[in-house]
């Protein structure tokens, strides 16, 4: 299933990548304020992913779709965490990364009021650095959701987050970080007037829900996991959370070409569409490549 | 070193000493499974080590089995174990990583301290009449004790500084502020619970060092100032440097 | 089977990627070790105080370590580098004692008849103190290369890749077979490290066999 143009990616990209971010953080003393490099040969586009398996399937479309175009891309994906990847992005040391609007935007602009996506959106344009750009965002979302389980929904009739308070013995599950987020169990507090405790269980939240562990969950809305164990996402009129909608972050020097074929992606990728991707890899457990590659088959990008 | 100072003002912050998930709940959340996961491991390896250093038999297998279980990724063990018992059950499954970690050390320091007892002592307590368990409890585990400590000694080093990984599947512990730290860029935090981690085991060590002082039976003890042997011999040399992983 | 037959591919990228990067820990971690090693043996008000310190070194959690260094040396988050560091700097915490323990190990007498042979203090350091302390060294050594291959799996959390990747994205995606194959592998990759230590060390040292079978013989007698 390894098509030959994956051949040694990880030992060369990483390598690359590995060196000249060394040099460059070597070079301004400061691993998080990196200086831009404008070197970085133009023709080759460097696309970066999270460590998160459904962020490296869109980097992938992104990949396959520029290479069908006539591009060499250099994958560098599952390059950890935001606070990681974001200054080598800065940095010029990547050149596109798969993003979501709403998380992006509270990175750089933790106090931001804007909840619905095209307002997150706008304002998105207007905090990213300079030397990078937005693309269009996509209609796709993963963002973060309340889920409890169906069974949970029906004894205590819950519909919206509001729903919850009132609702004695509350506890939220989902990574440690949630914890101190402002859509965490402060702004519950704040902005629904619902009391909750907290456990931080990571990676093993839809699991620890199932098991009763908690019993509300932090769940990536694109999760197929809400669908399969018919979890209830509960309604957030008030808008606690950012919409979060697949938004390609890229250098500001990206071709045009480039730009038009990753937004030709972006727009064809839907919500479900993006489910339907995470259940391939999860469920079918197809590898990111051949997923990548189908999507695009079908789509009409590819062949 | 300007993050060495917000560390020990993160460290100091009385915020962070009281609540739900403080600096003592932290501390008290890992002493937990580490004391746990050695007594657990010392109950298995101990008894075992001894059994393999009195008959003399099984030796290059718990050799060749404490290598091979230290080579086991413990974080890679740590997901398979949760994947496979559930999450329910992560309490045990972590403690059971821990517990693999823990018995290489454990089981060498106990065959270890018994191989290395000059054989004429055991021939001449076995020619004065006693039993093969009076050699066993009265001869071979006092002397053996020095080189058992170490194990327990340096197979704690590790559990102490492994149990960070607890906090990847809800079990806190002072992991907890690091993968909290990394997320939410907290470097204070982060070195903050890193030096927490270091006092945790220097502490612990500082036990064992004094449990070791007064492991050593007195008769012994006096003896060995005189000695001539003071230098491990190389096969002493070589059971204590693989019990120091 | 079935993800293992399907990703064999990604599945050798990464042990590939694993060996390159465990080799650079374990060689330079020997290295560093043998003069702080040697000091800590040859003077005695050192050796509590080096032997401490390194100690000290091998508590710090790697995930702790991972995240620290980059601030701390500035250097790149991403960068393979930082990963590196931080298992040499266990490597040396786990070698410098070994040394210690493996120069100690010399016989006093043979070293003594080196002297009066007209060996220099660094002659016979480098001809007959180091050889001699082999067989501890290789001891050390391989509890060295065993650790790192290991400990390097952590560096995903920080981005670098290694066979830690199947661990992450097989917990992510829910695939047990994935997250063993990444344990599978760790552990094929540290015994043939071992392997080839134990191989090293009979080529360099045909001298132990003898001495160990010799030992036997005296044990039996």
């Amino acid at each position: 299933m390894f098509t030959a143009r994956n051949k040694g990616r990880l030992a060369m990209t990483a390598a690359a990548v590995g060196a000249s971010l060394a040099l460059a953080g070597c070079a301004s003393g400061d691993p998080l304020a990196p200086e831009p490099d404008t070197d970085a040969p133009a023709e080759t586009i460097v696309i970066g992913s999270q460590a998160y398996y459904s962020n490296e399937i869109i980097a992938e479309l992104d990949a396959q779709a520029l290479e069908e175009g006539g591009f060499t891309v250099e994958r560098n994906f599952q390059i950890g965490q935001r606070d990681a990847y974001v200054p080598a992005l800065e940095a010029g040391e990547v050149d596109l990364f798969p993003e979501y609007t709403g998380n992006l935007l509270q990175f750089w602009n933790p106090d931001t009021t804007a909840t619905q996506a095209d307002e997150v959106f706008a304002e998105l344009q207007e905090v990213v650095p300079e030397g990078l750009q937005v693309l269009d965002q996509s209609s796709a979302t993963d963002q973060d959701s309340y889920n409890v389980t169906a069974e949970f929904a029906e004894a205590n009739g819950l519909e919206s987050i509001g729903d919850l308070a009132g609702v004695d013995g509350l506890i939220l599950g989902g990574f440690p970080e949630l914890e101190e987020r402002p859509y965490g169990p402060s702004g519950l507090l704040d902005v629904y007037g619902v009391t909750v405790g907290f456990q931080a269980t990571g990676d093993t939240t839809v699991e620890s829900l199932l098991e009763g562990i908690v019993n509300v969950a932090n769940v990536y809305s694109a999760d197929p996991r809400i669908g399969s164990n018919g979890l209830v996402t509960l309604a957030d009129p008030e808008g606690l959370f950012l919409a979060s909608n697949v938004v390609p972050v890229a250098s500001a020097d990206l071709p045009q070409e480039a730009i038009d074929i990753i937004n030709e992606v972006s727009a064809a990728l839907t919500p479900e569409g993006l489910v339907a991707l995470n259940v391939q890899s999860t469920v079918d457990q197809l590898g990111f490549t051949e997923i990548a590659t189908q999507w695009l088959t079908d789509n009409g990008f590819l062949g | 070193m300007n993050l060495f100072v917000e560390a020990w003002l993160w460290l100091t912050d009385p915020l962070n000493w009281e609540g739900a998930g403080s600096i003592p709940v932290r501390v008290g959340e890992h002493l937990f499974y580490t004391v746990l996961a050695m007594t657990a491991a010392a109950l298995i390896a101990i008894p075992l080590g001894w059994l393999i250093g009195h008959t003399g038999r099984g030796r290059e297998l718990a050799v060749g089995i404490s290598g091979a279980a230290r080579a086991l990724p413990t974080f890679g063990l740590l997901y398979l174990f949760v994947m496979l018992a559930g999450v329910t059950l992560r309490g045990p499954s972590t403690v059971l990583v821990l517990v693999l970690l823990a018995i290489p050390p454990i089981l060498a320091g106990a065959y270890a301290g018994l191989e290395v007892i000059d054989r004429r002592t055991i021939d001449a307590a076995r020619a004065v009449g006693m039993t093969e368990w009076q050699i066993l409890w009265k001869v071979e585990v006092p002397l053996g004790l020095p080189l058992l400590l170490g194990g327990l000694r340096s197979a704690t080093l590790q559990v102490v500084a492994t149990a960070t990984l607890a906090a990847f599947v809800n079990l806190g512990g002072l992991g907890y502020d690091i993968v909290q730290g990394i997320a939410l860029r907290r470097y204070d935090q982060m070195l903050g619970a890193a030096i927490l981690v270091i006092i945790l085991a220097l502490l612990l060590d500082a036990i064992f060092a004094i449990l070791e002082r007064y492991a050593v039976p007195r008769g012994v003890r006096a003896g060995r100032d005189t000695d001539v042997r003071t230098t491990p011999t190389g096969r002493r040399a070589t059971a204590e440097s693989s019990a120091t992983t | 089977m079935t993800w293992v037959l399907n990703n064999l591919d990604l599945i050798l990228q990464l042990t590939l990627q694993h060996i390159r990067l465990s080799i650079v820990p374990i060689v330079l971690g020997f290295i560093i070790a043998l003069p702080l090693g040697w000091v800590a043996y040859r003077y005695r008000l050192t050796r509590g105080l080096v032997l401490t310190l390194v100690g000290l070194l091998y508590t710090i959690p790697s995930l702790a370590l991972f995240v620290i260094l980059p601030p701390l040396l500035g250097i790149g988050f991403l960068s393979e580098a930082n990963v590196l560091i931080a298992l040499t700097i266990y490597a040396v915490a786990i070698m410098a004692r070994s040394v210690a323990e493996a120069l100690a190990s010399v016989d006093q007498g043979v070293k003594q008849a080196a002297t009066a042979m007209g060996y220099s203090g660094w002659g016979r350091f480098w001809t007959v103190d180091f050889p001699l302390a082999g067989p501890v060294l290789l001891a050390g050594l391989r509890v060295v290369a065993v650790s790192t291959v290991s400990l390097l799996t952590v560096g995903i959390v920080v981005g670098v890749q290694s066979l830690g990747y199947l661990f992450t994205n097989g917990f992510q995606r829910g695939i047990v077979e994935q997250v063993l194959a990444g344990v599978v592998m760790v552990v094929i990759i540290a015994l043939l490290f071992d392997g080839l230590l134990v191989l090293l060390g009979r080529w360099l040292m045909p001298w132990t066999r003898v001495a160990k079978s010799a030992q036997r013989k005296a044990a039996v007698a």
